[in-house]
């Protein structure tokens, strides 16, 4: 008997600040502008996503202590845009991401629950966290963590956010106008949270929102951060798109559900995916081949250079050889505020194997930097693309995908006209939402129908 | 009568179900519908229909409370509500016109993500944002953060030393806070972003600013992670009572709400916030002072009267606050407006007793009364919340090209 067809999640992720995104392209359009979010959010509803997500940054990147100017640099507020779509969309869910280091849990708790509130139940948290000196010169707090904190704090922010999402059990509001009634609790809300980073009390001020609590999404795949994902998310970020790798992932998060008291449904893996599209497969490799060009420039193939080389590189020519001396490796400072930084944990040895691909393959900096970069995870026709992402589903590498196009905000309409009927064809994707909420949409219970166990740790 | 007098401005301030506590006990009110998107978006697009300058959207970051500083642990009165600055956000889209002026809380919250929010307002509003700046000092909410402290503070604290310490405090807090919002709206020029293929930057570096702001609270380094909103800078405004407040609008606000109870009270505050304004070097600046009123509005004044003493029963006692309590007619209240307006108010922020009753009777009572004077517009002349209040696009602080 064969396995039933896994349904497949799809989600969007807002193209933004970072070189996947081509700005230069005569069909992008403003990524700030709220016109662009409201077409990029009707198009994924339209095609019956799951969810939208927004990233964040909450200092702008530099480079040798200049703002970085050769990518997207800008981006609104996550809140207040994904508010102001849930006006423009009625089922797709909305997902931001929110650092759980530059803000408080009893804010952030209110404003996810107000949210919740405001799109029915549409709420989602991606929570991340940072130990960034650099980002915390923008905040009162400073923010400065040791690293070894950070994810102490998230763990715990998450759980006090969640003791105040579960300080109104849903019922208190009774707004009963004869007998003068508005709550049938004088203490609702209380909440009491003596921890090691928050020491906080009082009644939280929002009732309880029709998802009870956001969907909690979790990136990060280092060990902490998959034991983190484990004890309490619904889903995770992952970023590998190759089958092998994918299914490594998914089979040890899913592993570790166990020990929390889960199932292994109620994680899902959902790695960020680039896509090119063609009529055909030739000319969608074509077409990808011209969209990496225009991600890497001469000037930023030098910049990426200096992530690793954390030294100024200017003077080098892009189409040139790479440099024969060696990373600084002091205190990374040619850099700053960027993931890439963080991706090279071993500076020399990048730098050396870097070196020897070039030497071997011939390749110019900007040669190297295409080939290393992040490549298009799916590349082809319609119909092989809708055929490699259910394979890579029903196959276990993943439950679906987050597609990052790099045009905005156009960048997923040929998707959804064209792979997403593919996929309806097949039935592994909806033709219509089944219900209303983005826990409905994940097949994610309500907070209020777990058992005390699923509960996070505090 | 017509008049060549400028014309009023006139807001809305939208609370739950009204600002009488026993509002929501009216057939008229929807209690169970407070915290949905959906009796937001009304209400705004009838303060829209009446053409009204703007609605504030009230906010706080612990329960309701009678009591100015404390919980009351009472259950007869709305509890719970939304933050204001998502609730404008979800009805910025659906309207075209109307500002919208959420509230935030500057005791508690970083400026830094307050400042990006209502950039973002102002996109997704395209250009109808304002914020109003509140100071809190309960120590229930301070509680809610953990990371401050606050001494006991009741309202017989305020004369005293203390009392006047702490207030000062933190009304300096605000203008430090609003100084930090404001320089991150301007920490973008306004054609920072180039897009020039030929040399493959974005934005043009030298037009984006590090605000470096540094005081005894705080410090915060900048740029903003959005680009300069398109107000360039959205309305800013705060709620005064005293001189200390007086003086936060006056050196940091475009827009003050006062709440006089006479025309001769009125324009002793104008004149002290002209004096601080001066003394503050913006003398020539356009800085409103909005009158706020609580209002209950009915075409025979015997029924306003009698709804007044109706819902002061259901709340088991007379309601009183900071505002002056109008109850009569539309005619009667634009009789009173134009008469405050003279003593130097350039317009109102009325409260509405009972939302669901005293703001269609605003838009579709006082509205025709004002205009049928000459002292209200008949069509919103601008799109901009700046251009309904007339001011103009401000000039950026850092701009290196002019």
């Amino acid at each position: 008997m064969s396995k039933p067809l896994k349904q497949i999640h799809l989600a969007a992720h807002f193209p933004g600040v970072n070189n996947t995104t081509v700005w230069s392209d005569p069909e992008a359009g403003s990524h700030i502008e709220f016109s662009s979010f409201a077409h990029f959010a009707r198009t994924a509803e339209r095609a019956r996503f799951d969810f939208l997500f927004l990233a964040e940054g909450l200092r702008l990147r530099e480079q040798g202590g200049h703002i970085y100017d050769l990518d997207v640099v800008g981006r609104p507020d996550t809140f207040t845009v994904l508010a102001a779509l849930a006006a423009v969309t009625e089922h797709l869910g909305l997902t931001g991401t929110i650092n759980s280091t530059f803000n408080e849990p009893y804010e952030v708790a209110r404003q996810f629950a107000s949210l919740d509130h405001l799109s029915g139940g549409r709420a989602a948290w991606n929570v991340v966290t940072s130990w960034d000196a650099f980002t915390g010169e923008n905040f009162r707090r400073g923010g400065f963590l040791p690293q070894e904190e950070r994810y102490s704090r998230a763990k715990e922010f998450l759980a006090t956010a969640n003791e105040l999402f579960d300080s109104w059990r849903g019922d208190e509001v009774v707004a009963d106008r004869a007998g003068g009634t508005f709550l049938n609790d004088a203490k609702a809300g209380a909440f009491v949270h003596h921890g090691q980073h928050f020491d906080i009390e009082g009644q939280f001020n929002v009732p309880r929102s029709p998802q009870g609590r956001p969907v909690i999404f979790q990136a990060g795949d280092s060990e902490e951060g998959r034991e983190f994902a484990a004890s309490g998310a619904d889903a995770i970020f992952s970023r590998y798109s190759t089958l092998k790798e994918g299914q490594a992932f998914y089979t040890d998060v899913k592993a570790r559900l166990a020990r929390y008291g889960r199932r292994s449904d109620q994680l899902l893996i959902l790695p960020a995916a680039t896509f090119v599209l063609g009529d055909t497969d030739a000319e969608a490799e074509e077409h990808a081949r011209e969209v990496r060009r225009l991600q890497v420039s001469g000037a930023t193939a030098i910049k990426h250079l200096e992530f690793v080389w954390n030294r100024d590189l200017s003077a080098y020519d892009p189409d040139g050889p790479l440099p024969d001396i060696d990373p600084d490796l002091g205190e990374h400072t040619v850099a700053r505020g960027r993931a890439q930084v963080r991706m090279y944990r071993d500076p020399l040895a990048t730098a050396r194997e870097w070196r020897e691909r070039a030497a071997a393959n011939k390749w110019s900096i900007r040669d190297l930097v295409i080939e290393t970069g992040s490549r298009q995870a799916f590349v082809g026709s319609p119909a092989t693309v809708a055929a490699t992402i259910n394979d890579f589903v029903q196959a276990d590498a993943s439950d679906g995908f987050i597609l990052v196009p790099h045009i905005t905000p156009g960048g997923l309409d040929t998707f959804a006209d064209k792979v997403v009927p593919l996929l309806q064809e097949r039935g592994v994707h909806r033709t219509e939402y089944e219900g209303t909420t983005l826990r409905d949409h994940l097949g994610l219970a309500h907070p209020d129908a777990r058992t005390p166990a699923d509960r996070v740790a505090s | 009568m017509s008049s060549s007098r400028s014309p009023l401005h006139l807001a809305v301030a939208l609370d739950g179900a009204g600002w009488h506590p026993a509002a929501w006990r009216e057939p008229v009110s929807r209690p169970g519908e407070l915290l949905t998107a959906a009796y937001w978006a009304d209400l705004v697009t009838e303060a829209e229909h009446g053409l009204l300058d703007f609605v504030t959207i009230e906010d706080a970051l612990g329960l309701q409370s009678s009591s100015p500083t404390e919980p009351d642990g009472r259950t007869d009165q709305v509890r719970g509500r939304l933050d204001a600055v998502l609730i404008a956000a979800r009805i910025a889209p659906l309207t075209r016109h109307i500002g919208i002026v959420p509230t935030v809380v500057a005791t508690h919250t970083e400026p830094f993500h307050i400042s990006k929010a209502i950039a973002t307002l102002d996109y997704v509003s395209t250009g109808r944002a304002g914020v109003r700046v509140q100071v809190t000092a309960r120590q229930n909410e301070a509680a809610h953060f953990g990371r401050r402290t606050l001494p006991p503070f009741r309202i017989e604290d305020y004369r005293t030393p203390a009392g006047q310490e702490l207030v000062t405090d933190l009304f300096e807090e605000a203008a430090d806070y609003v100084e930090v919002v404001r320089r991150l709206w301007d920490s973008w020029e306004d054609d920072a972003e180039i897009r020039d293929i030929a040399t493959g930057r974005f934005i043009d570096r030298d037009k984006l600013h590090y605000i470096d702001f540094e005081s005894g609270r705080f410090s915060v380094k900048g740029p903003s992670i959005t680009p300069r909103p398109p107000q360039g800078q959205p309305i800013v405004s705060a709620l005064a009572h005293a001189t200390v407040p007086y003086r936060l609008v006056a050196r940091a606000a475009d827009l003050g709400y006062v709440t006089p109870h006479d025309a001769e009270q009125a324009r002793a505050i104008v004149e002290e916030i002209r004096t601080e304004q001066t003394a503050a070097g913006r003398g020539d600046e356009t800085v409103h002072v909005f009158g706020d009123l609580v209002v209950f509005l009915d075409d025979d004044p015997a029924a306003a009267e009698a709804r007044r003493e109706r819902l002061d029963a259901l709340a088991g006692h007379p309601y009183t606050g900071d505002a002056r309590i109008f109850t009569g007619t539309p005619a009667e209240l634009a009789d009173l407006l134009l008469e405050l307006s003279e003593a130097g108010l350039s317009g109102f922020r009325l409260r509405p007793a009972v939302v669901g009753h005293d703001l269609p009777a605003i838009t579709r009572g006082l509205v025709p009364e004002l205009q049928r004077r000459g002292a209200f517009r008949r069509a919103y002349e601008a799109d901009t919340l700046r251009g309904l209040l007339g001011l103009t696009h401000p000039a950026n602080r850092y701009a290196t090209t002019a």
